[in-house]
């Protein structure tokens, strides 16, 4: 006879999933916490400790709160420069009436068989001081030395915009074709225009594809230090490069660890702000 | 809201290619104001693509299209003043009854106050007042579908087009709602086109059943007509249960293939010995063990081989006239059971003369 009252099996299937959750995310991010009242004593060394130095410090410093700001900054232009460029392609793709639409999905993942670390460094080539854009300009004639392209807060923004821009497309792609088409006949029929049509009914219906698409590029883009790295100048830093640095250069662990949990709580929050309003289901079918 | 003018509709030797694929091959059409016009066919017919081209979302490759006096094929959507209900409701999800009813006049110039007053109307008309600020997924598929309609109809369209708005509803709630559409349209008095597969809706809402096949009209006219004196044997079969009785025409009769004589009261003006098919409904042959002596009507023995037994009425399979016939007959108490030996009374007036092409 089997117990009415507590039925095991989803829990055994769930368990293989649970334990590695746990073990390679609750347990190490816990003890990232736990290390973030550890005391600093010099470089590389610190001692196991229960004391809030390292969030005095964090709360106290304004550099701090300023890489906040920009980090926040620089992801919201990220965001909407991708929320722009991406609802274009997207539309495109779920309105053609092209034969081979996977062709064109294809290209959009594309992307992603390529190395990032090499998609970010290819821009050296395009925009560096040897790159085509200026050979082509001094062969032109146009200009007499190599200009500066590169290694700025603009190029910061392209390269995220570069690495993600196929998850903006994706996410308003599945909320545009989910829109039944004779919603915009019957609009049309009613008296809109093409374009009223598309404001009245389409990009409202778009919306949840759009904020899904939205915070998944401004999370990515908040936690990312590699961009910056590669093609900011020293002052266009996000705080994923403060905890770098901290912890690579300066060998700071228990900073390191604090600024980390700073960084989590704030795109956390984030997240948590979207489910309350938006639901996270919506987030997972369009990853799938 | 009623509008009364002459001719509505024209379609003048429409043409539409998909591609290859020649959806609509030359239909000329006349719908007259007010009136309730089917469009009936199987799937794939081409009436679908009527209606959409007009309604503007198709554009004929050749042919043109009239309403009320002004040639429209090359007006955009917007500038028609049709109304047009879809099959899947089509409401807008994210606006409320009051929005999706109120969202054509808000592009038609109409004050605040009037739209408030003829949308509440309009829910009148449907009768669902009351709903305006709920939203369509808070509706049954049968209430929203009156939405729909309250939405088409609230901006006094020249021309109500209907694409199937029944057969998304369950079988019940589809005849609650086909006599709901026949009662608003004859309130509102409004020219209708409407599309369906279905021949009981056709028949029972519309002044003038249109049947095609194949993108092209096979005949035109009042329900009855088409049924009672179909034109071609495709509107026979399509339309109820028809036996097709292959003969050839004499001076009395028809001389059907196994020598009976069939009689006929109108052989249409073909000559003798022309080579023709009689359609006969399933209805109207008579089944009994004996039939009193009448005028101008064939009595001949059958077996009954087998039975679809329907409640109201049954459907038998019976071997007579050297070949299987349909006939369905009320049942009175008992139908009759397989291997019966009946009698079928067959009137001249039931027999159909249809030349062959």
């Amino acid at each position: 006879m089997r117990d009415e009252g507590f039925d095991a099996r989803p829990w055994v299937l769930l368990a293989p999933a649970l334990l590695a959750l746990l073990l390679l995310m609750v347990i190490p991010m816990a003890i990232i916490f736990v290390f973030s009242f550890y005391e600093y004593v010099d470089v590389a060394v610190d001692r196991p400790a229960f004391q809030f130095e390292n969030w005095l410090w964090f709360f106290q410093d304004g550099f701090y709160h300023y890489a906040i700001w920009q980090t926040l900054r620089i992801s919201a232009i990220t965001m909407l420069v991708c929320a722009l460029l991406g609802y274009v392609p997207a539309y495109f793709i779920a309105n053609t009436t092209y034969r081979h639409k996977w062709l064109l999905m294809l290209l959009l993942i594309l992307p992603f068989w390529v190395s990032f670390i090499i998609r970010q460094l290819s821009w050296v080539h395009v925009l560096g001081s040897q790159g085509i854009v200026n050979a082509a300009l001094l062969w032109l004639g146009v200009i007499d030395a190599p200009v500066r392209l590169l290694y700025n807060e603009a190029t910061v923004v392209m390269g995220l915009v570069h690495f993600l821009l196929p998850f903006m497309v994706l996410n308003i792609y599945v909320s545009l074709e989910s829109i039944d088409r004779n919603l915009v006949s019957a609009a049309r029929t009613l008296g809109c225009t093409g374009w009223q049509a598309f404001c009245q009914v389409t990009l409202p219906l778009s919306l949840p594809g759009l904020a899904a698409g939205s915070l998944l590029c401004f999370v990515l883009a908040g936690g990312s230090y590699v961009t910056p790295l590669i093609l900011g100048g020293p002052d266009d830093f996000l705080f994923g490069n403060l905890i770098y640095d901290t912890i690579m250069l300066e060998l700071n662990w228990p900073m390191g660890a604090t600024l980390s949990v700073v960084l989590l709580a704030l795109l956390g929050s984030l997240v948590a702000i979207y489910g309350r309003f938006m639901g996270l289901s919506r987030l997972y079918k369009s990853l799938n | 809201m009623a509008k009364s003018k002459a001719a509505a509709v024209e379609l003048k030797n429409v043409i539409k290619h998909f591609g290859e694929v020649q959806a609509v091959k030359g239909v000329d059409l006349t719908i007259d104001a007010g009136s309730f016009v089917t469009l009936l066919g199987p799937s794939g017919c081409g009436k679908t693509t009527i209606l959409r081209m007009i309604a503007g979302l198709e554009h004929p490759t050749r042919g043109e299209i009239w309403i009320n006096g002004r040639r429209i094929d090359d007006i955009p959507i917007h500038k028609r003043n049709l109304g047009l209900v879809f099959q899947n409701y089509a409401l807008f999800p994210h606006k409320t009854i009051f929005d999706n009813v109120a969202f054509g006049l808000r592009y038609r110039d109409v004050p605040k106050a009037e739209i408030r007053k003829r949308v509440a109307e309009a829910l009148e008309i449907v009768q669902l007042p009351g709903v305006e600020k709920r939203f369509p997924a808070q509706l049954s598929g049968g209430q929203q579908q009156r939405i729909a309609l309250a939405r088409a109809v609230v901006i006094e369209p020249d021309v109500l087009l209907l694409d199937e708005p029944l057969s998304a509803l369950d079988a019940n709630l589809r005849e609650g709602m086909r006599v709901e559409l026949k009662r608003i349209q004859r309130e509102l008095g409004i020219t209708t086109i409407f599309v369906t597969h279905d021949q009981a809706e056709a028949l029972a809402l519309s002044d003038k059943v249109v049947v095609m096949s194949n993108g092209k009209k096979e005949q035109e006219g009042a329900p009855d007509k088409v049924y009672n004196q179909p034109a071609s044997r495709f509107v026979a079969e399509f339309l109820g249960n028809a036996n097709l009785l292959p003969g050839r025409i004499e001076s009395n009769g028809v001389k059907l293939q196994d020598g009976t004589l069939l009689p006929l009261r109108d052989a249409k003006g073909l000559p003798v010995g022309t080579e023709i098919d009689v359609v006969l409904r399933a209805e109207r042959i008579l089944l009994a063990r004996q039939h009193p002596p009448e005028a101008d009507a064939l009595v001949v023995p059958g077996k009954v081989r087998a039975l679809d037994y329907q409640g109201v009425a049954a459907r038998y399979f019976v071997e007579a006239l050297g070949t299987t016939l349909q006939v369905i007959n009320p049942i009175d108490d008992l139908p009759f059971p397989e291997g019966a030996e009946v009698l079928l009374r067959i009137r001249a007036q039931d027999c159909v003369a249809l030349g062959r092409a």
